[in-house]
Order: structure tokens, then C-alpha cells, then sequence
């Protein structure tokens, strides 16, 4: 559950977050919307626990944000724009290292490197030498692997090809299935929609629209990128 | 807290043995500043029986200076910090690790330059046991210092000029005593070296509780 | 109404960072920097070793004392910074800092040039006091380093209070190291304070010259605080300005349709893609 509260946050002093007011309930997917700078990522960082907040009150995972950050972000998987995977490290070294920091047992990697239909010949190739796209599906893995009860986004499918943007959306079913929550960014209208439970456009660090449901359109083509 | 700090020691120290850095540049560059103290000094035997201990301990700074850049980029050209805090790795077994990874390789460093000494500055040591223990000593503290104010210049621009600015400053007591206390092991000047290495040990002490409370701040804030 | 704000204009342009306090103990200090000339130069005697390079003291040992003063205050500013996030001590830290620094540079540079006729050098490697003071110069130099890198000013605060307590908590070290390296070969007075050689007049004068000097490290620190302040003030002030210009940003993109597509829902219109620039993610 996340519950914000005219939420103020501030990117060095520029307000990325101009006062947030959102509500979500568990085994929502929702989808964020918005232009280029409307301060979806800033949102996705503050509810992993990331941000101080400079004014307004943020609860996330029945956690106060404004006392105990530390104890939403064990509990949140976050894919950003970074992948946070080390260049010299192979991609099973990568993902065992943060499966072991982050408490979860090992053993959950090699299935969620399958799951993400990430080839074993890959396994023990440096995370330098993979595609952008592969490298994305294992940093997809890596949060898998954490079992987050709240999925944070960030364009998840930028990067993917069509196998991979279909696996992008199984995942987030799935989850959402399992009672966890799904935040994502994305611009991909044609492609999220189907799966949002819900819309929220933010524009200038603001929730300008929020609605139940998916915004309708015309299955789009060619916006492969 | 031993468990996480020996897992992102272990992390940091594989990727160095990947990526061969230290092997294929920082030893090198070690091995030259040797080389170029001797030129500098004109290979006169007498200064440089006085200077070995001091020009071994300069040498050691350059490189932490170069050891704690790396270990400090490991963790911030692709978000691995923001990944950490989300992991709910304590900051003080991060801190622990980290140091822990650039006292290894520096000890490795300190290692090729002691044969280095021996056969370039003619050196003989004379007390090994403290020796080795100024080495460590000496190492731990300069490992603690440098990491946690690498993490201080972590994502600003300058940081390449910022650290050695911040760095050096703090490591002088470290090589005042790590200096007299290889003095006596090596037998080249008559003082007691375990008075100086009693020092170098409050100045670790001192510097890896600061570096354990103050490494959270900073992972947090920047 | 543009009458109103115009004159508060000049009335701050006037005020400055100055107030009654200020002025009172600006114009103290000055008239005490006019008296300890006149004392120093004049009124104490010359020393029987030292003879006129002892008028030094006059100044070196009181700016060496607020030397010390000022970066305990930092230090303590620091200290509560990160403990209760104050602003008003960070500020003081800050000020302390800089002030502090100029101070230990004058240190130096007095301790010096009385080194010369006295030691007969300019520096001198085995004075402790000597020795110190220029590592933990060079600490706070570093301080004032991090302070002017670009970053929100929470961040620059934070990463500027390590410094300001590394400095604090290294100057024990730093001090027993330099003692016991200098041992062989110290040139440094006893202090002076103690030793009890001063004629009366010259500790007098000495005295007299920390009560100045403080004065004067008490202006400006008070003026460097309120410039601080100010500057907090502006770039606060342009958070609500910055809020009001960020929530323009949501009004004009919904005015122009740019998030139509989900604010009008019933039209069925389709966002207008290109409005959201397709590919901003990186690699």
C-alpha cells in the first residue's frame, strides 16, 4: 500500500516532486505516465526509499517514509535507469552477490535467469560484454530474485526486444497476481496499457490525472525501439 | 555485520582480479616512483639509506590515493550505491568491506615495493616482526581514512583533486610514524619504532570508528 | 505596491549584513586594534632574548588561540549538523571554518617571520605547535574545498561536517606524532603563558590582544554567519519559487493537451505520443 501525501522532494534544489497526492492499494499495477522530466523516476526512487522528503508525508508498505526508509527498501525491487550490476563481475557472480547482500537465498538466481530467458551460455560471461538488452534482462532477474512486495519500474521495457517486452509483462502479472504492487514508468502507451489496473499521468511533479483502468487506444505499431 | 563486510570485500576484490589494474598499472607505477626517487636523489647511498623509509612510505600514499579512486567508482558508474542501500546492507559492513579490499591490495603493493627497497636502495631489515606489523598497522588506518572519504567525494565532478586534497592531510601522522618505525626496522636510524607503531595503531583505531559511524551518512546523503 | 518593494529594497541594500551589534562591536574592535598597536609598539618593552621580535606575540598567540577556537566550533557545528540536521549550527560551522582558516593562516605567517630573527629560520620541521597547526591548516583548507563543490547544500553540509570532525578528531594524533618526531630537535618556546619571564606589561598587552582579536573573530563571524543565512534564504526563497514555476509546468501541459489523452478519457483520444519523447531512457 502506498499512500502520499502532498509530497515535496527536491533533486539537489530542483523540486522534482511538486506535491504528490496518490493512493494505491496492494495488487494494483499502475501505470505513470507523463512527459520527459515530469518526475516519474524521482516518484519510483521516493517510494523505494531513496529520497528524503523536504515536505508532506509518504507512507509505503505501512512505513512512514519520513522515519524508516530502511525498512521499505528491503522490501521493494527497483529497476532503474542504472542496472547496478558490476562490469567485471560474470551475471550469475553479479546476481549471487546481491541475492547474498540482500538476504535471499541463492538458489533463486539460476531460475530467474531462466525465467527471464537469459541463456546459460551467458551465465559466466562478464557483465561487460552483454547487449544492453541482456544486461537489462538480468538486472530484471536480479530484482525477481528479491521477491519485492512492491515492483518499481522504470521503463522497463526500453532496451527489450518484442520476446523480452512480452516477458516484461507476464512478470508484472505475475506479480501482481502474487498480491505484490506494480509502479512503471513507461512510455510505451500501446503496450502497458492492457495491464494497468490504473493510470496516473503526472506532469510538473503533479498528478494531473488519475484514473481506474487503462487509457484506451488503438494497439499502436512501430514504436520499437 | 562480518558476514556482509567479508561479501562486499570479496566482491571488490575479484572485481580488481579481473580487471588486473592493480597488477598491470598501480605496481608499475609503484616500481617507478622508486626508480625516480633514485634518480632524484642521484643514487647517492647515504641519502638514500636515510630517505628509504620515508621515500617507501610516499610511494604507498600515491597508490592509496589511486586504490581508493577505484574502489570509490566501483560502486557509482552504474548505481551499485543505490543497490546496496536497497539490499539493507548495513553502511558500516560496506565501510568494513571496502577498507578491507584496499588494505589487501595495498599490502600486496607494500609487498612488491619491500623487494623493491632491498634491491634498488640496497635495504636490509633488521626487525621483521615489526616490519610486518608497521605494514599492517600503517595499511588498516590508510585504508579506513581513504574509504570514507572517498565516499565523501563520491559523484562530485572534481573528485580526481578533491580526494588527494582531503586525503593527504589526514594519512600525516600515518606517515610520520609509519616512516620512524620502518626507520628502526630497517636499521637505519636508531629510534624506537614500537612507540611509533603504538601511535599508528591509535591513529587506526581512532579512524576506523569514525570511518564505521560517519560511512552511513554519507552512503545516505549523497 | 512597486513603491513598497522598492523601498524595501534600498532599506536591505542599506542594512547589509550589519546591525547595531555589529556596528558596536566593529567600531570596538577597531579602536582596539588601535590600542594594541600603540601598547605593543610603544608601551611593553622589548624582550632581553627576543628584544623587539617579542612584540610578535601580540598577535601570533592570541590568533593561535582563536585558531583553535574557531575549528572546535566547527567541529561542534559539524557534530550537530548530522546529529539534529540544524541549519543555523551548520551555518556556524561554516563561518567558523572560514574565519578559522584565515586565522591559522595568520598563524603561520606571524609564527614564521618571529622565527626568523629568532630561530634564525622561517620554518622550523621540529616545532610541534609549528607542525600541527599547518596539517590541520591544510585539513581545513580541504574543508573550505568541499564547501565550494556544486551539489545542493544539504549534500555540501554533510560531506563537509566529516572533514570538520576528521580534522577534530586527528589533531590529538597529529599533535603526539609531531611531538614525539620533533623531540630531537624542538625550537619552540615554552608557552609563553606559563613560564612566567613576560614583564607584566607584555602579558598584559598579550591579554589585551586576545580580547581584541576575539572581538574581531566575533564580527566576522557574525557578518560571514548572516551571509550564509541570506544565501540559505535566497535559494529557499527560490524553492517556493521553484515549486510555483514546477506546478506552472503541470497546468500548461494539461492546458495543451499534451496529457489529454488521460485527462479526457471519454473522447477516446489517444495521447499524443510525440509529447512524450520516446526514447528518453538511456542504455
Amino acid at each position: 500500500m502506498i499512500r502520499l501525501d502532498a509530497v515535496v522532494a527536491l533533486l539537489g534544489r530542483f523540486p522534482a516532486l511538486a506535491g504528490v497526492d496518490l493512493d494505491i492499494a496492494d495488487g494494483e499495477i499502475v501505470l505513470i505516465q507523463g512527459p520527459n522530466g515530469a518526475g516519474k523516476s524521482t516518484l519510483l526512487r521516493l517510494c523505494a526509499g531513496l529520497l528524503r522528503l523536504e515536505s508532506g508525508s509518504a507512507t509505503v508498505l505501512g512505513s512512514d517514509l519520513s522515519t524508516s526508509r530502511a525498512a521499505v527498501r528491503r522490501r521493494v525491487g527497483l529497476l532503474g535507469h542504472d542496472t547496478a550490476l558490476y562490469d567485471e563481475l560474470s551475471v550469475v557472480e553479479n546476481l549471487e552477490f546481491w541475492a547474498a547482500a540482500s538476504r535471499v537465498d541463492r538458489s533463486s538466481v539460476l531460475p530467474a535467469l531462466a525465467r527471464l530467458g537469459v541463456a546459460p551460455r551467458l551465465h559466466d560471461v562478464a557483465v561487460s560484454k552483454l547487449s544492453a538488452g541482456q544486461r537489462r534482462r538480468v538486472a530484471l532477474a536480479g530484482v525477481v530474485v528479491r521477491r519485492p512486495e512492491l515492483w518499481l519500474l522504470d521503463e522497463p521495457h526500453a532496451g527489450l526486444d518484442q520476446a523480452g517486452r512480452d516477458l516484461v509483462d507476464d512478470l508484472v502479472v505475475e506479480a501482481a497476481r502474487a498480491g505484490a504492487t506494480v509502479l512503471m514508468a513507461s512510455h510505451e502507451l500501446d503496450r502497458t496499457v492492457d495491464l494497468a489496473t490504473r493510470t496516473v499521468v503526472i506532469a510538473g511533479g503533479m498528478v494531473v490525472a488519475d484514473r481506474l483502468g487503462s487509457v484506451h487506444s488503438e494497439a499502436g505499431e512501430g514504436c520499437a525501439d | 555485520m562480518l558476514t556482509d563486510a567479508r561479501l562486499v570485500a570479496a566482491k571488490d576484490l575479484r572485481i580488481e582480479m579481473r580487471s588486473k589494474v592493480t597488477v598491470s598499472q598501480v605496481v608499475p607505477f609503484a616500481g617507478l616512483v622508486l626508480v625516480m626517487f633514485g634518480f632524484a636523489l642521484d643514487a647517492n647511498r647515504p641519502t638514500l639509506d636515510l630517505a628509504t623509509s620515508g621515500l617507501f612510505w610516499v610511494t604507498v600514499l600515491f597508490v592509496a590515493v589511486m586504490a581508493v579512486q577505484r574502489s570509490t567508482a566501483i560502486e557509482t558508474t552504474d548505481g551499485a550505491r543505490r543497490a546496496l542501500l536497497l539490499a539493507g546492507v548495513e553502511p558500516s559492513a560496506v565501510f568494513m568491506g571496502k577498507a578491507a579490499a584496499v588494505a589487501v591490495q595495498l599490502l600486496a603493493v607494500e609487498l612488491v615495493l619491500i623487494g623493491g627497497i632491498i634491491v634498488l636502495y640496497d635495504a636490509s631489515i633488521e626487525e621483521p616482526l615489526l616490519l610486518v606489523a608497521t605494514c599492517v598497522t600503517a595499511t588498516a588506518g590508510i585504508a579506513a581514512a581513504g574509504t570514507l572519504l572517498g565516499a565523501l567525494v563520491a559523484g562530485v565532478r572534481a573528485r580526481e583533486t578533491v580526494l588527494p586534497i582531503l586525503l593527504l592531510p589526514v594519512l600525516a601522522p600515518v606517515l610520520l610514524g609509519a616512516t620512524r618505525a620502518f626507520d628502526d626496522a630497517l636499521g637505519a636510524v636508531a629510534v624506537n619504532g614500537w612507540s611509533w607503531l603504538a601511535m599508528l595503531v591509535g591513529f587506526t583505531v581512532i579512524n576506523v570508528a569514525f570511518g564505521v559511524t560517519a560511512y552511513g551518512v554519507l552512503l545516505e546523503e549523497t | 505596491m512597486t513603491t513598497t518593494t522598492a523601498s524595501d529594497i534600498t532599506g536591505t541594500r542599506r542594512r547589509g549584513t550589519g546591525s547595531r551589534t555589529t556596528f558596536w562591536l566593529g567600531s570596538v574592535g577597531l579602536v582596539g586594534v588601535v590600542v594594541l598597536i600603540l601598547l605593543g609598539f610603544f608601551a611593553a618593552p622589548a624582550d632581553d632574548d627576543q628584544v623587539d621580535a617579542v612584540r610578535m606575540i601580540f598577535i601570533h598567540v592570541p590568533v593561535a588561540m582563536l585558531t583553535y577556537v574557531a575549528f572546535s566550533l566547527t567541529a561542534v557545528g559539524s557534530v550537530l549538523w548530522l546529529w539534529k540536521r540544524s541549519i543555523w549550527w551548520d551555518t556556524v560551522a561554516l563561518s567558523a571554518a572560514e574565519v578559522g582558516v584565515m586565522f591559522c593562516g595568520l598563524t603561520l605567517f606571524t609564527g614564521s617571520i618571529w622565527g626568523r630573527p629568532t630561530w634564525g629560520t622561517y620554518w622550523d620541521w621540529g616545532d610541534v605547535r609549528l607542525v600541527t597547526t599547518m596539517i590541520l591548516f591544510l585539513i581545513m583548507v580541504g574543508y573550505l574545498a568541499v564547501r565550494s563543490l556544486d551539489g545542493d547544500s544539504a549534500t555540501l553540509a554533510t560531506r563537509a561536517a566529516v572533514i570538520g570532525i576528521i580534522g577534530a578528531v586527528n589533531i590529538p594524533i597529529v599533535n603526539r606524532s609531531v611531538t614525539w618526531w620533533s623531540s630531537r630537535r624542538t625550537l619552540h618556546q615554552k608557552s609563553s603563558l606559563t613560564d612566567g619571564n613576560l614583564e607584566d606589561l607584555t602579558l598584559f598587552t598579550m591579554m589585551f590582544g586576545l580580547v581584541v582579536f576575539s572581538i574581531l573573530m566575533l564580527w566576522m563571524m557574525i557578518h560571514r554567519f548572516r551571509i550564509s543565512w541570506l544565501e540559505r534564504q535566497v535559494s529557499e526563497g527560490n524553492l517556493s519559487e521553484a515549486l510555483i514555476a514546477r506546478r506552472a509546468e503541470a497546468m500548461v501541459a494539461v492546458e495543451t493537451g499534451r496529457v489529454g489523452g488521460a485527462i479526457q478519457p471519454e473522447l477516446g483520444r489517444q495521447p499524443d505520443k510525440g509529447g512524450f519523447g520516446e526514447v528518453e531512457d538511456s542504455k
